[in-house]
């Protein structure tokens, strides 16, 4: 009768397009009252495919030289058509991306979705999340504005601050002692070629880590549906759960492009290498909570730099993020307490931190 | 998530309208996102504006001892055929306060309008009250087309 | 003063045979100056500073100190260096030193031979300056050459080092002229300095670097130093400020000013503490320089007011133009063909503000309404950008409309797939 039909009976008898269909019928989605949750993943997912594919339209004109990149960058806004769009949606998306990656893995965290055998997960997770870090830290600088030139000189200078290997990381970061054409070279090879090669293996591995074990179900409701196992709810993924994910994807996208629209991501002005700094110089918002800290903490404490602490501080907290998950002892513990608190307290810190740099200026 | 529906379920009218409803929503949709990303793909007319290099004239378009403004980025700039035949271009920003530059013929030289100043043709200052050289720009010529350089940029 | 006296002298006796035996193969004949020997170890008066006296332009060019001081440095013996016999002339009087320094400045035909197109009208300059004149009179405390140019460090105009380096010359003026003490005996004031100091030329040559930019001397000369009457500072000032002044020229304040004795250009802009004007120069606020005359109801003082007004008006209209346009460029609609057109009417705005000076409101509204017309086409060039950006909005609420279609008939779905079947319970 119909033509899907014959295709799709054409492509089944070569690659069994109906061993997946059905995979994704079996494959359930526990349903409960914060199964919301569990739609950040698919949505940050989604945006990552967005960033890919507005990145590859962005290359068909970008130049990364620092004589070149600005203008072309203007060039795509101002001459190309819908230009405007692309890299607003790209821009914006990134934005989008972080914030969804920071509700998954916040959300992740407080459902307890890291317990064994789920810590791998967790790790390649927050590995992904600190690549997204680094896309939005090299994207920031492609367009070669005064903004961007004097945030990257702040952050590449403060990942020279740490001790003993500061040195070769800045050097390493900057392709030379200062932030120059080098720089922007090194970002833009990182950005579009060793970023997006680690994060696709990543994002594999994450998405295939959560296949194997499925869904984590939080040890409250999991406790309930022990009690009273009637109350069990599942969803088929497939298509029950990926209709409400598409749902949630075409949301994001109208909201994309309402920011494109509305606020288009802008220019700026070229930067000048030989300039002073403008005053505002501020990096990008998901960066915020860490710059504001290293500007309120003390030039010395005792008889340490100030500035060095903080580095060493935010360091070791993320090492001791990263590593949560090994210290919660399972369920009504004291250590699983104290995990809770800690994440309390981080997303307490995080938000408070990132409001207050906005408005203390 | 209630799944209580009153409806009676699996009218085959109403899935029918339902499938036309999301077909051509997710149709209309993905017209909305392709048109632009097709737009974008063919380049633009304009010719790419790497704002090192500018298509200043056609050789044949000045005659000795003139000048003419031409647009470099969005500031503009002089190009001038001087009288004993050799193209130079500068800027066409005074140094002193931003005025539009000039060539006069009478004078051999290039002068602001505003307040005197006055340059040599390959944009020396050498009197009034500019405090410093116009930029100068290389010029070169690719058939008949005269293009302009920012220096510095080979 | 016995001690350093006779110390002074055994170190003389000491250095004078270690230093002929020493130096004297290295020297050749003809530059000996074994001046140096001791009067580079002495303390001032007596003394110099060795060094700096061979950095300068005078011991470049072959002069010894017996150019000017007279005696023989060729010889080791005092007595004979120093003797009457070697023409010593030893301290110059500074009575003496502008005559002295114009045995060679003023000839022609020996400063030919270091350097061609040297000037040598100093000396005769000198003589008609308010210096000169004084000095001729018996003042000895007045400037003579070596006062700006210093004695042994002398250093020619176009070298940083020296104190008449354009960017230096103030500062060497105000050494006298900014000293109250010294400058007590004369009636004139001695904040010059201090307002030329706060002024747009200082500024001009002392931050922006733009050695043109007019110093003490550009306005009052340097060897014929006087202040300009009051008839030629039109004409000093026109040097550069040539446009002004054919404006005034030909505008009513000349023959006013010059009825009223007022000294032209510097009756609105003062002399030394020249600042910046700005559109409230002129006008009736009360930063303007028109209401120091003008009253209100006399015609000058609604011309002022008009052309103030149209000032204000054009400069406001660029402003909005810029401002619209700067916001379509960021938000990524090409604009820049219509920002370059906005530097004409920028350019008509700096004209209207030199026409200011003929005091015509015609002349000045001429170019006001040249800006104007351009600040016109810009302001709808900003519209039309602005309306692109409209334009992209109702694309964008073509999308929604679309995607809204897809979630609606999505809901939809979800809730007929997930209804329970007939028959099935739930």
């Amino acid at each position: 009768m119909d033509v899907l039909g014959t295709v799709r009976k054409w492509l089944d008898e070569r690659i069994g397009l109906h061993g997946l269909v059905e995979f994704m019928e079996h494959k359930k989605v526990p349903q409960h009252r914060y199964s919301h949750w569990y739609f950040f993943g698919g949505m940050t997912l989604f945006l990552f495919g967005v960033q890919v594919l507005t990145g590859i339209l962005l290359l068909l004109y970008y130049r990364p030289s620092p004589n070149e990149a600005y203008e072309s960058v203007e060039y795509i806004m101002t001459q190309v058509r819908f230009g405007w769009l692309i890299r607003s949606i790209h821009s914006w998306s990134a934005n989008l991306m972080i914030l969804t990656a920071s509700v998954h893995m916040f959300s992740v965290f407080f459902l307890k979705a890291y317990r064994k055998p789920r810590e791998l997960t967790w790790l390649s997770g927050m590995l992904l999340l600190f690549l997204l870090l680094g896309f939005g830290f090299s994207g920031y600088l492609l367009p070669w504005n005064t903004l961007s030139f004097f945030a990257t000189k702040v952050g590449t200078d403060i990942a020279g601050q740490v001790p003993v290997i500061g040195k070769w990381i800045s050097v390493f970061l900057r392709g030379g002692e200062d932030v120059t054409g080098a720089t922007l070279t090194r970002f833009f090879g990182f950005h579009v070629a060793v970023l997006p090669g680690i994060a696709t293996a990543l994002v594999a591995l994450h998405v295939l880590l959560v296949q194997r074990f499925g869904m984590s179900v939080p040890p409250s409701v999991e406790a309930e549906w022990e009690a009273r196992p009637s109350e069990r709810r599942e969803m088929r993924f497939f298509p029950n759960f990926l209709l409400r994910e598409l749902m949630a994807w075409y949301v994001a996208l109208a909201i994309l492009g309402g920011l494109a629209a509305f606020k288009p991501w802008e220019l700026g002005t070229k930067a000048d290498a030989f300039a002073s700094a403008p005053p505002g110089i501020r990096p990008e918002w998901y960066f915020m909570f860490m710059f504001q800290t290293l500007k309120m903490i003390p030039p010395k404490i005792w008889i340490f730099d100030g500035e060095l602490l903080g580095v060493l501080g935010f360091n070791a907290a993320f090492v001791v993020w990263v590593l949560l998950p090994f210290f919660d002892r399972g369920p009504g513990g004291r250590a699983q307490r104290w995990v809770t608190g800690a994440g309390v307290f981080a997303l307490g810190y995080v938000v408070v931190m990132t409001v207050y740099a906005y408005f203390a200026k | 998530m209630s799944e209580q529906s009153l409806n009676a379920p699996g009218q085959p009218k109403r899935r029918l309208f339902v499938e036309i409803f999301l077909g051509a929503g997710v149709a209309a949709s993905l017209a909305s996102f392709l048109y632009p990303v097709l737009r974008y793909i063919f380049p633009p007319e304009t010719a790419e504006a790497t704002s090192d290099t500018v298509l200043a004239g056609r050789v044949g378009d000045l005659k000795p001892n003139t000048g003419k403004i031409f647009r470099f980025g969005s500031r503009p700039a002089l190009l001038i055929l001087t009288p004993d035949g050799q193209y130079s271009a500068i800027s066409a920003v005074c140094t002193h306060l931003n005025c539009t530059v000039q060539y006069r013929s009478d004078l051999r030289s290039v002068w602001c309008a505003c307040h005197n100043g006055m340059y040599t043709p390959d944009g020396r200052n050498i009197s009034g009250p500019p405090p410093r050289p116009l930029d100068k720009y290389d010029v070169f010529l690719k058939g008949e087309e005269i293009y302009v350089r920012r220096q510095g940029n080979a | 003063m016995v001690c350093r006296g006779a110390k002074n002298a055994l170190i003389m006796v000491a250095l004078s045979c270690c230093l002929f035996l020493l130096a004297a193969p290295g020297l050749p004949a003809q530059a000996k100056n074994s001046c140096i020997n001791c009067h580079g170890l002495f303390d001032p008066p007596l003394g110099i500073n060795a060094e700096e006296f061979a950095g300068s332009i005078h011991a470049q060019k072959g002069l010894l100190c017996t150019s000017c001081h007279g005696g023989d440095s060729s010889s080791d013996d005092m007595t004979q260096a120093m003797g009457k016999a070697a023409g010593f002339r030893g301290h110059i009087e500074r009575a003496q030193i502008p005559a002295l320094c114009g045995k060679c400045h003023s000839d022609a035909a020996y400063m030919r031979g270091f350097n061609p197109s040297v000037r040598t009208d100093q000396l005769s300059q000198y003589q008609t300056s308010v210096h000169g004149k004084m000095l001729a009179k018996g003042n000895s405390h007045v400037a003579v050459c070596i006062d700006c140019h210093t004695t042994h460090n002398i250093h020619p105009p176009n070298d940083p080092r020296s104190s008449v380096y354009p960017a230096n010359v103030a500062r060497t003026c105000a050494r006298c002229h900014a000293n109250a003490e010294y400058m007590k005996d004369y009636k004139i004031p001695t904040n010059q300095f201090a307002l030329y100091s706060t002024s747009v030329h200082h500024e001009a040559l002392a931050v922006r670097g733009d050695l043109s930019a007019p110093t003490c001397s550009t306005c009052h000369g340097s060897h014929g130093a006087a202040p300009p009457g009051v008839a030629s500072v039109e004409r000093v000032c026109s040097t550069c400020h040539v446009f002004q002044q054919q404006l005034f020229d030909s505008g009513p304040h000349k023959a006013a000013f010059g009825a009223m004795g007022f000294p032209g250009c510097i009756t609105c802009h003062s002399n030394h503490a020249i600042q910046h004007p700005s559109d409230g120069s002129i006008g009736t606020g009360n930063t303007a320089f028109c209401v120091r005359c003008h009253v209100e109801g006399d015609a000058g003082y609604t011309a002022a007011a008009g052309m103030h007004a149209g000032l204000v008006k054009l400069d406001g209209e660029i402003q909005r133009s810029e401002e619209i346009l700067k916001r379509a460029q960021v938000s990524g609609v090409e604009v820049g063909q219509t920002a370059m057109a906005l530097t004409e009417a920028q350019d008509d705005l700096t004209k209207a503000r030199v026409a200011i000076h003929s005091a015509r409101p015609d002349a000045v509204d001429q170019n006001i309404q040249a800006g104007l017309k351009v600040t016109d086409k810009t302001w709808q060039a900003g519209l039309a950008a602005m309306k692109e950006l409209k334009y992209r909005r109702q694309g964008l609420v073509a999308s929604i409309v679309a995607i809204v279609l897809v979630l609606i008939a999505l809901a939809f779905l979800i809730r007929k797939i997930e209804a329970p079947k007939p028959g099935e319970t739930k």
